[in-house]
């Protein structure tokens, strides 16, 4: 992979020349809630926020979107009014999780929506400093190495830019002078001294080894029965979970006319229609059976199928349960066979 | 760990694969009180034929301004350019199937799913057990077995029902019963017409009046409620057939058919694209798959 050097104080410069090709997205602290919004530039930018509140899914694939026009002829799709837009500031755990997204909706039977606005967003990824819940040294997804465009480690003094892609590459392109490949002994310094610092700063240290085991043994234990008495069903977990990519499908239609549009809008395994089929029969009535499917999909399924979680460590459970139920808590819960308070 | 069946990879995949096509209901009339048959053929006259399927798969079914919703096909592939669906009333769309007049239209995608293995079944004897709708899916595997009949050895076909006015094709299983190349046992729980002429009892009643099986050459398809699986799979079990050989196609909540909306999702697989078709050892192996509890006393 192509690495460069960048001064720090010429990032404002090249995000200015890259709006040529899209709008420009990043973090911004509103009220004290980071979120992604669009910006002028980067002095709107919060770089030091540890995660936002909704992960970049909502770009490449949003809360609700419509699919198809229709009217008594048929369905006509619904294609090509995504705008292109470059998101600043993705940290290593988003990225992962977009990487899984993308195994999820670009193989086998590709998704056209995923796949179009995926095409029309240029990832930038961006270096970061954990906090008391970032996890992603459990998930092994605190560092990446696909999956964006364009990777910008801050070195205090410089960047360090991983050029991810051809189309991070034509970005560059834009301002090539930027730009430098000379990179000598003191630049690997500096990067091996950040990852070491980096490394030191977790606080959180769960060990998911051995997960898919631990959920089979434990696939009738009472934990679930004291996790199901807190939980709310809420699904906000499945709202800010980088890898949740349930959905739903409704077809809107306007009083008194032949015409609407079917849509399509994030749902979650914790709500209690999610495995309801008609006559009334219910695969998972219970709160308990819900749950325990999203942890099983999360920590034992996709490890099974893949070899890793589908957890990418990002922490916004920890950060949203509102009754605290996240990877955490639960995994140490199976482990322990004790729910905390 | 490896999937079940993917044979999605080998197959045309349209460029948007939630794109319905229009289809026009050709026939339509009541099986029971609350269950209709529908025959569907494309407007588009070309797509007829490229509706390559296989039976154990299913279609997506769109009303317009309804919505959408999964379905298993009634027919057979052996007779092209057609589909036929057995549908009973239960909710949004298969209410508004239900109020459809014929030559009105439908949107159709799919098929989808993997569908009975049916390379593998050939040359061998097959076992078909029936519970009430269970027979919408199973009847697509009867009629191929009976169209292409010399590929496969002895065939048997198990039947039950609540009542006799609740046996999906009745007339249609009925006549089955003057072939001699097949054996075709229908039972209901209950006679409350004193005019049934087959056996009256659970479904599970009709193994005793089998005749003793080859059972490492038979395959067993079984589809039907839950607490059917329970006592039918003993007895499957119990004539020695091998797991593997043991097969049933299952339900459950899907919003596209293609492994995106996660509605199917059990542990690693989903049931429409790893599915809808099963094997007991499946079921013993992914605990979900039929209910928790279905396989719990299951240890060898």
């Amino acid at each position: 992979m192509m690495i460069l050097k960048m001064k720090k104080e010429d990032l404002s410069t090249f995000l200015d020349a890259a709006k040529e090709w899209g709008e420009l997205w990043g973090p911004t602290k509103r009220e004290g809630r980071v979120s992604y919004a669009k910006v002028d530039s980067l002095s709107q930018m919060d770089l030091k926020a540890t995660r936002t509140i909704i992960p970049p899914k909502k770009f490449l694939y949003p809360p609700r979107f419509t699919m198809f026009d229709y009217d008594p002829d048929g369905y006509t799709e619904r294609l090509g009014d995504v705008p292109r837009r470059i998101l600043f500031g993705v940290h290593p755990c988003d990225i992962h999780g977009i990487l899984i997204m993308d195994k999820l909706y670009l193989e086998t039977y590709k998704d056209p929506y995923y796949a179009e606005r995926r095409e029309k967003t240029i990832v930038i990824g961006h270096s970061c400093i954990p906090d008391d819940k970032c996890m992603c040294f459990a998930t092994k997804t605190d560092y990446i190495a696909e999956g964006f465009d364009l990777f910008f480690t801050d070195l205090k003094m410089e960047y360090l830019v991983w050029v991810g892609s051809s189309k991070g590459h034509d970005l560059i392109r834009i301002r090539p002078e930027l730009f430098s490949r000379s990179l000598d002994r003191s630049d690997i310094l500096a990067y091996t001294g950040y990852r070491e610092w980096k490394n030191s700063q977790y606080k959180v240290d769960i060990d998911l080894e051995g997960m898919p085991d631990i959920f089979e043994l434990g696939y009738t234990s009472p934990v679930w029965d004291k996790l199901a008495e807190k939980c709310l069903s809420c699904g906000q977990c499945s709202m800010v979970c980088p890898t949740c990519n349930c959905y739903n499908v409704v077809d809107d239609i306007e009083l008194g006319s032949l015409e609407g549009t079917r849509d399509r809008y994030w749902d979650s395994c914790m709500f209690r229609e999610y495995s309801l089929v008609a006559g009334g029969s219910n695969f998972r009535d219970k709160r308990a059976d819900r749950l325990r499917l999203w942890y099983t999909h999360k920590l034992q399924a996709y490890i099974s199928e893949f070899g890793k979680p589908a957890c990418v460590g990002c922490g916004r459970c920890v950060d949203t349960c509102p009754v605290d139920i996240n990877v955490v808590s639960v995994s140490t819960a199976l482990r322990e066979q004790e729910v905390g308070k | 760990m490896k999937k079940l069946c993917v044979v999605l990879d080998e197959r045309e995949v349209q460029d948007n694969p939630f794109q319905p096509d229009m289809w026009r209901i050709v026939r339509k009339y009541p099986l029971t009180y609350d269950t209709n048959f529908y025959q569907a053929r494309p407007i588009d006259t070309d797509a007829a034929l490229k509706f390559n399927y296989i039976p154990g798969q299913f279609a997506m079914i769109s009303i317009v301004g309804e919505g959408e919703a999964p379905f298993c096909i009634s027919s057979t592939p052996t007779r092209p350019g057609m589909l036929e669906f057995c549908i009973r009333n239960v909710g949004t769309v298969t209410g508004a199937l239900s109020a459809i007049k014929e030559n009105q239209t439908i949107g159709v995608r799919g098929p989808y799913g993997n569908g009975f293995p049916m390379e593998k079944m050939e040359g061998k004897d097959i076992m078909i057990i029936a519970g009430g709708m269970g027979a919408a899916p199973l009847r697509s595997i009867l009629l191929n077995i009976l169209d292409d009949r010399d590929k496969f050895g002895k065939l048997t076909y198990l039947h039950g029902a609540r009542t006799p006015a609740d046996m999906l094709f009745r007339e249609e299983f009925l006549q089955l019963k003057q072939r001699e190349d097949l054996t075709c046992m229908l039972t209901v729980d209950k006679d409350d017409t004193g005019k049934w002429t087959e056996k009256v009892g659970v479904v599970t009643m009709l193994f005793k009046d089998l005749d003793p099986i080859d059972a490492k050459n038979t395959y067993a398809l079984v589809c039907g409620p839950p607490v059917m699986y329970k006592f039918v799979m003993q007895q499957v079990v119990k004539l020695g057939i091998p797991k593997h050989q043991i097969l049933m196609t299952l339900e459950r909540r899907m919003k596209c058919g293609v492994g995106k909306c996660g509605h199917c999702a059990i542990e690693y697989l989903y049931t429409c694209i790893d599915g809808p078709v099963f094997s007991w050892w499946d079921v013993l192996h992914m605990k979900e798959l039929i209910g928790r509890g279905a396989s719990d006393a299951t240890v060898a």
